[in-house]
């Protein structure tokens, strides 16, 4: 079971002064249980290729099929296989809209006429998964919450609809540090556990390397890069042609090996702050130590 | 007295829960003119509250800010205290008014009448300044993100504003947008000597900056230059926050035992101390 995308173009405002194509013959495949990134700089199609994922927009080219079901035209099939994938937007928290924090979440379960303790269910199970206790939230107005809580609240809003494939487009822009690590291994966890498909858009190339097992990079409206994080991070002038940056850990890795460090690293351990710790410590302990008692210390 | 003063401010938002702390609980900072400072701190601090009292969007619950000896209380000083201080937000698409480039960069100095000759003549530098003289007739809509803050910070300077506030400029801005803004920022700091107030969740953005205010639960909780504030590693952690990244790493190599300085903020930092 898969989303294909296959030979995907779409060109916005066609024949007019304001036509430009935003996807070029795209081509790939979210496998089920897979976690994918997509990256490219602003305008490079990513927003509009999620888009497609559950139909909001049809391709003017190509296809797009959800588990063997394609998604053109209407029909319960093609609405079936709509709903197998959640989409979170940019900055989703300018969607809600409800009085309360309960009753936001329900209403797209609500509109799948689902019976009322099945919603209450699915309400208490989305909240779960984002790390809002349901009684001390439930009754709140949305809108009285922070910013990172709101955010949570619309990711809420579409985990209670049990898609089986979750699209999230920009989920951390906007949050702190700490809210943008909590809510990453929180889709990590559901991804795990549930063994949730994810696909999501981010401009963190750092956060990317950490969460994601493959890496699609968008330039111009084409795929330019879709590998493994660490494949794809060895193509520095790729990653940079198509307006993007290394991961802020692999260019100080980089610079560490440039300044005569010699690591030993295995690809994954590239990817994370944890293994770099433990590549350095080693290279440490392998090297000679003769000079570590002259400048040790505060100097 | 310091070009902003900001004494013992309060603020507590309209039908907010008396019971519970207000937005900005007693916050006392002094911004020197020229000065580069940057405001760090999580979702809810009060970080984008401080903002607006900067230039008179919010006034003092309690307390006082003045910019340049102006009160921003005072209804008489409004117009000078917005010239002096402009504001750019996080979301370029919710700052911008014009259909094309040059109008919305003159919009600032047609509100405050000045004459069409002289317009023309900021508009051109102030464009210049931010290197966008190339999209001057430009429809806004077909500019990436960065371009259209650079645009918004444009519209600023052309009011011949003394002190920009950056309110979470790049959040919106891909990696290369955002590396171009932050150019920019320093630029425009450097070269005309503009105070910078840039208010960031990025801890390396924060690193050009002369000085860096750490915001809690509406207080000032820690203050230093970046080097000071980044050493304090644990307790940036336990504020939601994080430090540069070769202070994060300098930081767990200590941990496991090698010994390395206290003070690593860059990557080249780190090389030296490790590869000596």
């Amino acid at each position: 079971m898969s989303i294909e995308v296959k030979n995907v173009s779409y060109t916005y405002m066609p024949g007019t002064p304001f036509e430009s194509k935003a996807l070029d013959n795209v081509s790939l495949t979210i496998e089920e249980g897979s976690f994918t990134a997509i990256a490219g700089h602003t305008g490079s199609g990513k927003s509009t290729l999620v888009q497609h994922l559950n139909g909001l927009l049809q391709p003017t080219a190509g296809q797009i099929i959800v588990d063997g079901q394609t998604l053109a035209g209407k029909g319960k099939e093609v609405k079936a296989a709509r709903d197998k994938v959640g989409m979170v937007f940019q900055y989703p928290e300018h969607q809600l809209f409800e009085e309360t924090v309960e009753a936001d979440i329900a209403f797209g379960p609500k509109n799948r006429e689902l019976s009322e303790a099945e919603i209450t269910a699915r309400v208490k199970m989305a909240m779960e998964f984002v790390g809002l206790d349901y009684e001390t939230y439930r009754s709140k107005s949305p809108f009285s919450l922070s910013g990172g809580q709101m955010r949570r609240v619309a990711i809420a809003g579409v985990i209670a609809l049990s898609p089986k494939y979750l699209v999230l487009d920009e989920p951390t822009a906007g949050l702190n540090p700490a809210g943008r690590d909590e809510l990453l291994e929180k889709i990590r966890e559901f991804h795990d556990k549930r063994n949730m498909t994810i696909v999501f858009v981010s401009h963190d190339m750092d956060a990317i390397a950490r969460y994601a097992d493959r890496v699609i990079v968008l330039s111009g409206g084409n795929l330019v890069l879709d590998a493994a994080p660490n494949e794809v991070f060895a193509n520095k002038e790729t990653i940079e042609e198509a307006g993007l940056l290394l991961p802020r850990l692999t260019t100080l890795l980089r610079t560490l090996e440039a300044n005569g460090l010699k690591l030993d690293m295995k690809p994954k351990d590239m990817l994370t702050v944890e293994g770099a710790v433990r590549a350095i410590m080693a290279a440490k302990k392998a090297a000679p130590k003769h000079k570590d008692n002259r400048t040790g210390g505060k100097g | 007295m310091s070009f902003i003063e900001i004494k013992n401010l309060v603020h507590r938002y309209e039908g907010a829960d008396e019971t519970k702390r207000p937005a900005l609980n007693g916050v006392n900072i002094s911004v020197e003119n020229g000065e580069f400072l940057a405001i760090v701190g999580t979702n809810g601090c009060g970080k984008s509250t401080l903002a607006k009292h900067l230039n008179a969007i919010l006034l003092p619950t309690e307390g006082t800010v003045t910019i340049d000896g102006r009160n921003t209380a005072d209804p008489e000083e409004l117009w000078e205290i917005r010239k002096t201080v402009g504001m750019v937000f996080q979301n370029p698409d919710n700052q911008i008014i014009a259909a094309i480039v040059e109008d919305d960069v003159a919009f600032g100095p047609e509100n405050l009448g000045v004459p069409p000759d002289e317009i023309r003549q900021r508009v051109t530098e102030s464009l210049a300044s931010v290197r966008m003289e190339k999209y001057r007739e430009f429809a806004p809509h077909l500019l990436s993100g960065g371009q259209k803050q650079r645009i918004a910070i444009a519209g600023a300077l052309a009011m011949q504003t003394r002190c920009l506030v950056l309110d979470e400029p790049t959040s919106m801005l891909d990696p290369v947008g955002r590396r171009s803004l932050m150019e920019t920022v320093k630029r425009l700091h450097k070269e005309q000597g503009i105070t910078i107030i840039l208010i960031t969740h990025f801890m390396e953005e924060a690193i050009a900056a002369d000085r860096v205010i750490v915001l809690g639960d509406g207080q000032v909780v820690m203050e230093g230059t970046p080097r000071q504030v980044y050493c304090r590693e644990k307790e940036m952690k336990a504020l939601g926050l994080e430090v540069p990244l070769a202070a994060e790493i300098a930081a767990r190599l200590r941990r496991n035992g090698l010994k390395l300085p206290e003070d690593i903020l860059t990557d080249e930092e780190l090389a030296a101390a490790l590869c000596q």
